[in-house]
């Protein structure tokens, strides 16, 4: 029995559709990333789950129970908000004692508990202190440990890193999955960045247009994305993209700028259809052969460098190249690609899913 | 502008004195004339020069008038308990009524919702005594008339609009999150409201009862229709003063200034919470 279940769920407001048919099932202790971009209705699903709203239609499902008349007090959800949303008028340790008093613990237990969580948090040493004067980081912790306090079965945490800055954030990432593991609890994490949801996520679902595009482990989505809007949202710098037409004649291919790419065979299934190529930036190989192309820029990012190249019919594509690797070429400098095809996908040019080749 | 010039300094002490002294020359020379006989107050040329007497204040605590007409009956401390009766029953009973209905219009969207909200607003906008004459005739009808429980009633045309169309402005401000958040943790509504929502509007919440306080305490016109002399407030009682035998300036200033004593101190006092209030809806924390 899944701990999370959403079944055929559905929010509008007037005419504005925000989502029709969610469905998604949560296990005990695993960690659902809901990937989407802004106004995808992340954090109104998260919304629709707390109970501070309701859906137009379909139910949420709490350890098996029917949820839709639970006010959300009873829930027994804890929630983190993107702007931490903390009790102004009260200091950092009575804003995370909170769900602890409001269960009805004595108070020796309570300060206790808020003691342990704020250490685990590293924010022991500004309990004192009212949320106008936590720097966005502590601010973000307390929100956190106010959300983790009374060790809810259901986390939902809504884009928690979003304001605070980069530094912070990457050490959060780091952090998170052991402190999310360590509480046990079912994890719905809302969140736009994808580096944040392959790093935390057993699962990420991928919510665009109103519904979920593709619900899957982190791997799978970056190898096997459902769709090109999948594949565009993992990945940066994201994924590079020609129309072409998959030819068969000498074996399945399409034609970039007048050189023949090989495709695996199994495409051959898809002859004269109309496709998007989409090849990965890391997957473009600099060598002897493939497509010819002049390099127009060269870019360092530290461990890998990209460069932006253009071949004869105007294409520009990316390619992430290792920093180390040998003989990176120079801006000017005309090269031949070729695409891996690991990281090669074939995309139906009308609806955008991908051609399982 | 830390880098003020000394002649920058002294024209804005000339402009501050030129400001405090336009607006505090009226109640300064109330002040004086209410220590005064009302020969002093009339003579021509007026003179700062007198001999201080409380005849006024002490007339008007006592209850006893001395005119040259002979003795006369003054119910002013009855006006004066009266009006501190009336607003402060009319503001604490627009803020039972107004800070709930306020965070029901920030928060819901109802049908005619805004219709409602607009409705008590134009309570403002007609003139009193346009209400009044049918007002009066009701208030005949159903035996409200020189009652305080009639007054009171009336004086929410004056107090609700305000404390309504204030505080909701603050519930607005609040963000919803923060609510949401205290019910998640495990809150009732009707905590959330007690413990959150009300604290964090407290400074709209105190701007508004303190002007609807004013405006209540400030009210004429109610009064003098809808009550006789035993429930009317100092406005009303005040017209007393004008006697057979003459306007008593003296007492009329005197009466003033006690009159303006409760508000000038709750004003003093609240102003903190007026300008943090009637300014934090602008500027965000």
């Amino acid at each position: 029995m899944s701990q999370l279940a959403i079944k055929s769920l559905s929010k509008t407001y007037g005419a504005f559709k925000v989502f029709d048919g969610l469905n998604l099932a949560a296990g005990g202790g695993e960690i659902v990333v809901i990937f989407g971009g802004s106004g995808a209705g992340k954090t109104i699903l998260l919304r629709l789950i707390a109970g501070v709203e309701e859906p137009t239609a379909g139910t949420i499902e709490i350890a098996g129970h029917d949820v839709s008349d639970i006010a959300p007090e009873h829930r027994g959800v804890g929630m983190a908000f993107q702007n931490f949303a903390l009790f102004p008028h009260m200091n950092a340790s009575e804003n995370i004692a909170t769900p602890l008093r409001a269960a009805g613990a004595d108070e020796s237990a309570v300060s206790a508990c808020v003691a342990k969580v704020a250490k685990l948090l590293k924010i022991d040493h500004v309990l004192n202190h009212s949320p106008r004067e936590l720097s966005n980081g502590q601010k973000q912790r307390t929100a956190l440990a106010r959300a983790l306090a009374a060790s809810p079965k259901i986390l939902l945490l809504d884009d928690p890193l979003r304001n605070v800055d980069a530094k912070l954030r990457f050490e959060m990432r780091l952090e998170l999955p052991r402190l999310l593991r360590q509480s046990g609890a079912t994890v719905l994490y809302v969140t736009q960045d994808y580096k944040e949801a392959m790093a935390l996520a057993d699962r990420i679902a991928v919510l665009a247009n109103g519904a979920f595009v593709q619900t899957a482990s982190p791997e799978d989505i970056y190898t096997r994305p459902a769709t090109l809007g999948v594949a565009r949202l993992f990945g940066d710098p994201s994924i590079n993209t020609a129309d072409a037409v998959i030819g068969t004649g000498g074996g399945a291919h399409v034609v970039l700028g007048g050189t023949r790419v090989p495709l695996a065979e199994s495409y051959a299934g898809f002859a004269g259809r109309e496709v998007i190529f989409g090849v990965r930036p890391e997957a473009v190989e600099i060598g002897s052969t493939g497509v010819e192309a002049e390099v127009i820029a060269v870019t360092p990012l530290n461990e890998r460098t990209v460069l932006l190249l253009q071949n004869s019919s105007g294409w520009e594509f990316l390619a992430s190249l290792p920093s180390a690797a040998a003989g990176i070429p120079e801006a000017g400098s005309r090269v031949r690609a070729s695409f891996a095809a690991a990281g090669t996908h074939i995309f139906d040019r009308q609806g955008g899913e991908r051609l399982h080749g | 502008m830390d880098h003020t010039s000394g002649l920058e300094k002294i024209l804005r002490g000339a402009a501050i004195a030129l400001v405090l002294v336009f607006f505090l020359f009226p109640i300064a020379w109330i002040f004086l004339m209410s220590l005064q006989t009302n020969e002093t107050i009339l003579r021509i040329p007026p003179s700062l020069a007198f001999t201080p007497i409380i005849d006024n204040y002490t007339a008007l605590i006592t209850g006893q008038l001395r005119t040259a007409a002979g003795s006369l009956q003054l119910n002013f401390m009855q006006n004066m308990f009266n009006s501190v009766m009336l607003s402060v029953c009319s503001v604490a009973l627009s803020l039972v009524l107004g800070v709930p209905a306020a965070y029901a219009f920030a928060r819901f969207k109802f049908r005619l919702g805004e219709d409602i909200a607009f409705t008590l607003l134009s309570f403002r906008f007609a003139p009193a005594l346009l209400v009044l004459l049918p007002l009066s005739l009701y208030f005949k009808t159903l035996g409200l008339t020189n009652t305080y429980i009639g007054l009171i009633w009336v004086y929410q045309l004056i107090c609700l609009p305000l404390i309504l169309w204030i505080v909701r402005g603050y519930f607005e401000d609040i963000s919803p999150d923060i609510e949401h958040a205290y019910r998640i943790a495990g809150n009732s509504w009707w905590k959330t409201f007690t413990r959150i929502s009300i604290p964090l509007a407290k400074p709209g919440i105190a701007a508004a009862g303190l002007l609807a306080f004013i405006f209540a305490w400030n009210n004429f016109i109610f009064a003098l229709i809808l009550a006789s002399a035993d429930k009317q407030p100092v406005t009303v009682g005040a017209l007393a003063f004008v006697t057979a035998s003459g306007i008593q300036y003296g007492q009329i200033a005197a009466a003033i200034i006690i009159s303006i004593t409760p508000t000038l101190a709750l004003a003093l006092y609240a102003q903190r919470y007026l300008v943090e209030g009637l300014s934090m809806g602008a500027v965000k924390g």
